[in-house]
């Protein structure tokens, strides 16, 4: 709980993280309300995953957060002075990455619920109703993957230990590189149903019952490979596994 | 009470720590003194756990850094005066370490009090002076009323007025019975900071002394001098174990003074054309003490190389 405590106090006396959740928030309510506000009742349907559409926006800003959160430690030398007040690394890095993560399961919350409450003020009339388990984790678990995004990029953070290349990485990774692995002729595809931000795209729409008001047939928006609470389960597995190598990086490092 | 044995650290293909081993008592200032390069602060960051050592260890009382129970209690530290995130206050940096620690937070007002701090407690340490840096560290030090001290280069850049603050700050924590270690470059600051003194160079133990036998040793004079039979009285001064070397035009004697050079010179009839006492700084003789030990060379340094 001692360790909670710093790291809490560590994040919020500084300015990036209120900056960061404030951009998370006006960028995902934001298209929220562009793709609402631009749907008909014809053919694009206001839906319940409609609203969240800008959630991987919002990710990317939440990897922001939580990488900076390590790299400016590393760029302002307080992460020897971390070890020095703390000498068993591991405890005081996974701190972090739990402080780090319920901050982002908090601001994803808001996000989404935001995001979904400007859709049905935009839309009155579309059915944006939480209805169904499909429409309840497709809000709430917005939050659960900023939660494990954010562990994904403390343990970047750690691993690289540079705002810079820290963020590059994370940045192109989640916006660009998985969704080009499908352009790799004959086993593209297939790799792509494994990557994990395609997993995290699973859990949260399922077999697409939360898109329901649209084009019948649409399908799944997400080709991944496993059921949507595998799914989060493997995202969640990705996270950990980067976590616990971080960690034993950090721990056989110098400081 | 801090111990080395046989600390080594090696980077690549550098031995920057080799075989160090000393001890640092309570009650007293050490001085920990070598040229820049030396391996000072890789050293304390053995010493703090941060940095794992090649081979051999350092314990402080009996204990290795990472066994220590909240640590900030036994052993305080100021590697860096620069360790602080610039938009974070003094106050809040100050109460994470405390919180870290289980120190109460009525502490960190008592240590801003104490380096002079408190009217900027709630400013961001970005905009502070390299002084007032140092003095947030030297709060961050105290916070835990440790009775291990480590400063590196806490004197660095600072004013006269800041230097003299540390100095005396220091000497009131060795009367408290605290243990002090002070790195530093500068053997004339040393000399009125420490009372002992462990001297390395290029990673090596030099000498661990009082630092008044330090600077008797490193103060002691040479006498130049230049005779036409300069074979013969070599061979007089070396019989009556004194130390020669070859200046230009000259000899250069340790261990004897002028005096007793004229009076053996006498004795054996030998003309002298000088006999001249060379009474060199502090600082120059403690280069030539670390003399060979010196890791990065400059092609000035060779110009002012003391003639041996």
């Amino acid at each position: 709980m001692t360790l909670l405590a710093v790291e809490r106090i560590k994040l919020f006396t500084t300015r990036s993280p209120w900056w960061c959740a404030l951009v998370t928030l006006a960028v995902t309510i934001g298209f929220a309300a562009l793709v609402v506000g631009n749907s008909n009742d014809a053919e694009f349907a206001a839906t319940v995953a409609s609203t969240q559409f800008g959630y991987g926006f919002g990710m990317a800003v939440i990897m922001v957060l939580a990488a900076l959160s390590v790299t400016t430690e590393y760029r302002f030398g307080t992460i020897r002075t971390t070890f020095q007040a703390v000498p068993q690394r591991s405890s005081a890095l996974l701190a972090k990455a739990v402080v780090v993560a319920a901050l982002a399961l908090v601001i994803g919350e808001i996000s989404a619920f935001g995001s979904w409450f400007v859709g049905t003020l935009l839309k009155p009339n579309a059915d944006l109703a939480l209805n169904s388990a499909a429409d309840w984790i497709n809000v709430t678990g917005v939050g659960v993957l900023y939660a494990l995004a954010a562990v994904i990029a403390v343990a970047v953070g750690i691993l690289l230990r540079h705002s810079a290349g820290a963020i590059a990485l994370l940045l192109i990774y989640a916006l660009a590189v998985e969704s080009l692995v499908q352009l790799i002729p004959g086993v593209g595809k297939d790799v792509y149903k494994w990557m994990p931000f395609n997993m995290a795209e699973r859990f949260l729409t399922g077999d697409g019952a939360s898109n329901g008001g649209r084009a019948a047939g649409a399908g799944p928006m997400s080709t991944a490979a496993l059921s949507q609470g595998w799914a989060l389960a493997y995202f969640a597995a990705f996270a950990l596994v980067l976590l616990v190598s971080a960690i034993a990086v950090a721990k056989k490092r110098d400081a | 009470m801090i111990e080395a044995a046989g600390l080594t650290k090696r980077y690549g293909k550098t031995l920057a720590v080799n075989n160090l081993t000393f001890s640092v008592e309570p009650g007293q200032v050490t001085g920990f003194l070598g040229p820049n390069g030396a391996g000072k602060s890789t050293t304390m960051r053995m010493i703090l756990g941060l940095d794992n050592p090649t081979a051999g260890e350092v314990r402080i009382g009996g204990k290795r850094y990472h066994e220590l129970k909240n640590p900030l209690r036994t052993v305080g530290a100021l590697l860096d005066a620069k360790w602080v995130h610039p938009n974070r206050s003094a106050r809040a940096h100050l109460k994470w370490l405390s919180v870290s620690n289980k120190i109460p937070l009525t502490r960190v007002d008592e240590v801003l009090d104490i380096v002079g701090l408190t009217s900027v407690a709630g400013k961001r340490a970005g905009g502070f002076s390299l002084g007032m840096s140092q003095r947030l560290g030297i709060a961050g030090a105290l916070l835990g009323d440790p009775e291990v001290l480590l400063f590196d280069e806490p004197v660095n850049g600072l004013d006269p007025e800041g230097i003299l603050w540390i100095r005396k700050f220091m000497h009131r924590l060795a009367d408290e019975g605290r243990t002090v270690f002070v790195s530093s470059h500068l053997l004339s600051e040393m000399a009125l900071t420490a009372s002992n003194l462990v001297v390395i160079g290029k990673g090596q133990l030099i000498s661990q002394s009082s630092t008044k036998d330090f600077v008797a040793r490193a103060a002691e004079n040479t006498v130049k001098v230049r005779s036409p039979q300069l074979g013969e009285l070599r061979a007089a001064l070396v019989a009556a174990s004194a130390t020669v070397t070859s200046a230009d035009g000259g000899i250069l004697v340790s261990g004897m003074d002028s005096d007793k050079i004229g009076e053996l010179a006498a004795a054996h009839h030998i003309v002298l054309h000088e006999l001249s006492p060379q009474t060199g700084s502090l600082e120059q003789a403690f280069m030539q003490i670390t003399g060979d030990a010196v890791e990065y060379h400059t092609g000035l340094d060779a110009a002012f190389e003391p003639t041996r």
